[in-house]
């Protein structure tokens, strides 16, 4: 393994984030402040419990599941995009670095700084309302592993994007519409029967159930399914990546 | 001197019908200064993204120090550089980091003393904490070189070094090729100026239309293609060449003032002496004589001509 070289891509990627530092951090707290302010105050206090937990609070890890996820694409496909963009990716290439070295410094770094945000809207979201997180280590082990696969799927836009405009059509036009839909501000119990059903085939609900159960053991969907599912979709990135860099499409050709 | 680059049959293609490179053999001794000539286009840079890992080729073989580049990947690239045509740097980034972050990439430990060291070869030591985009085109150059040389490499590409930098600049780029080398660095350059190469290298190969259409050692060339022509201005215009000179093949210049005589270096036919003998014995007085020996240059643009011309033939 060339660690020095998966630490160089690594720490070269932090530094980007400590240069950034308050955009980084200060875009996803107001954001996350206002949803509060929004869904959990004004609209929320109008809505009663469900689940037997605070709407307030019920929305919380819906709300840092939005962020991992938006964070981890946008981190990962501009940290790969980048290098592609200013052609400085051509030492990259000419390293003596395997496909999963560079994958591990670029994912690792995105999926870094997608935990340091999560962490702070946790801390955030204490200032408006009671955050109780009943399983801790179940709940980093979703944390962690969301922003891995979300980072590794980030990875594949960087990978094909041919402009920057290519880095946000996933993320607005497919994730967010997802994270929404998936049942971040409601429990897919409280839709007609067809829309239970419909909801069942979005892969965010079952990531977004399972961080829910973590926090409150509450979950529209069963533990078990909220884990393969993320597995699935962590395993099938992998395979996406490896065929991509075996055949060298966008990067090497 | 043994080989440290390998290429037998090399094609690639773009797009699966563009043929860049086509059945290209190449061998490198190590410790040699090579250019690589060639045209925009005629698959220099290719060349040198495919030995480096940058491209994929489509078949052949590529081997340093004798290892396959694609089996023993780790072990080639650690000891190749490579300087790329053009200024692809992180911008907002510091000189410092930079050429650090390249050494990580490279798989060797951090050393602080050798990249003080390289960037005051390179005069780039007062300049080491100023961000890439502080820096005139010629900095940034040299720090594309502090980078390729950031994890002491044996087998160094130069790919258009001196592309765009002015003349002062590019003799100080040639001095520190020539000092790399002299340090026991095999240096491959692309280039288009031929100057460079008739200053630099040691042999010389002709790409054109992805294919290598001759190599051989830059003096033989010159020697071998080349060609001189002695000019001799008389002090009397003449109306035709007669007597003794009408064996040499004289063509008359400059309103008939100047005899102008062509003959191939590899010759050697052509006796000075007894050619100034004769024109001294039919008569005509010598106002000056002048020799001119065809360049690189020349050569090169004679070449790509010739092989351009038997391309559309085919």
């Amino acid at each position: 393994m060339n660690w020095y070289g998966i630490k160089a891509i690594y720490v070269h990627e932090m530094e980007r984030f400590k240069r950034t530092l308050f955009q980084s951090l200060a875009s996803p707290i107001i954001t996350t402040s206002l949803y509060f302010v929004v869904f959990g105050s004004a609209i929320g206090s109008r809505i009663t419990e469900i689940d037997g937990i605070n709407y307030g609070s019920y929305i919380v890890p819906g709300m840092i599941m939005l962020t991992i996820l938006t964070q981890s694409i946008s981190n990962a496909s501009f940290a790969f995009y980048f290098p592609r963009f200013t052609n400085t990716i051509y030492e990259i290439l000419a390293a003596p670095l395997s496909s999963f070295e560079i994958v591990l410094g670029f994912v690792g770094a995105a999926a870094s700084k997608s935990l340091i945000i999560g962490c702070v809207i946790i801390l955030t979201a204490n200032f408006f309302v009671d955050v109780r997180i009943d399983h801790p280590f179940l709940m980093m082990f979703f944390l962690i592993l969301t922003s891995i696969t979300f980072a590794l799927f980030g990875f594949i836009i960087g990978m094909y994007a041919e402009g920057f405009e290519g880095l946000q059509i996933i993320p607005i036009l497919v994730i967010t519409p997802l994270v929404f839909l998936g049942g971040s501000f409601y429990s897919i119990n409280m839709l007609p029967e067809f829309w239970q059903k419909i909801s069942l085939l979005n892969p965010v609900l079952y990531l977004i159930s399972g961080f829910r159960y973590s926090f409150y053991e509450v979950s529209d969907v069963s533990l078990f399914t909220s884990t393969l599912t993320i597995f699935t979709i962590l395993i099938s990135c992998i395979i996406f990546i490896t065929y991509t860099f075996s055949k060298g499409y966008k990067i090497k050709d | 001197m043994k080989n440290i680059l390998e290429i037998e049959n090399l094609t690639k293609f773009y797009n699966k019908s563009f043929k860049a490179l086509e059945n290209i053999n190449l061998n490198i001794k190590e410790g040699e200064i090579f250019a690589l000539l060639g045209p925009n286009g005629a698959g220099k840079s290719t060349l040198i993204n495919s030995i480096c890992g940058i491209v994929n080729f489509n078949t052949g073989t590529i081997k340093i120090n004798d290892m396959d580049i694609i089996k023993n990947y780790r072990s080639t690239r650690k000891i190749t550089g490579i300087v790329p045509q053009e200024l692809n740097l992180e911008t907002f980034e510091t000189v410092w980091n930079n050429v650090n972050y390249t050494r990580g990439l490279f798989g060797k430990k951090p050393d602080h003393k050798y990249i003080e060291k390289l960037l005051r070869q390179l005069s780039l030591w007062d300049k080491k904490d100023n961000k890439i985009k502080e820096l005139s085109g010629g900095m940034k150059r040299r720090v594309l070189i502090a980078k390729a040389l950031s994890h002491q490499p044996k087998l160094l590409f130069l790919d258009e070094p001196t592309a765009s930098v002015d003349v002062e600049l590019r003799k100080d780029m040639w001095d520190v090729v020539k000092k790399l080398n002299k340090d026991g660095v095999t240096i491959i350059l692309t280039t288009h100026y031929i100057e460079e190469a008739e200053e630099l290298s040691d042999r010389v190969a002709v790409i054109n239309e992805g294919k290598i259409i001759l190599i051989d050692e830059k003096d033989k060339l010159i020697k071998k293609l080349g060609e001189k022509t002695i000019k001799i201005e008389l002090i009397q215009p003449i109306d035709k060449i007669n007597g003794n000179l009408s064996k040499y093949n004289f063509t008359l210049e400059q309103s008939n003032s100047v005899l102008s005589h062509t003959y191939n270096l590899s010759s050697n036919i052509t006796d000075i002496t007894e050619l100034l003998n004769d024109v001294k014995k039919d008569g005509y007085k010598i106002k000056d004589v002048s020799m001119e020996q065809s360049s690189l240059e020349q050569i090169f643009v004679k070449l790509i001509k010739e092989n351009n011309n038997e391309l559309v033939r085919n």
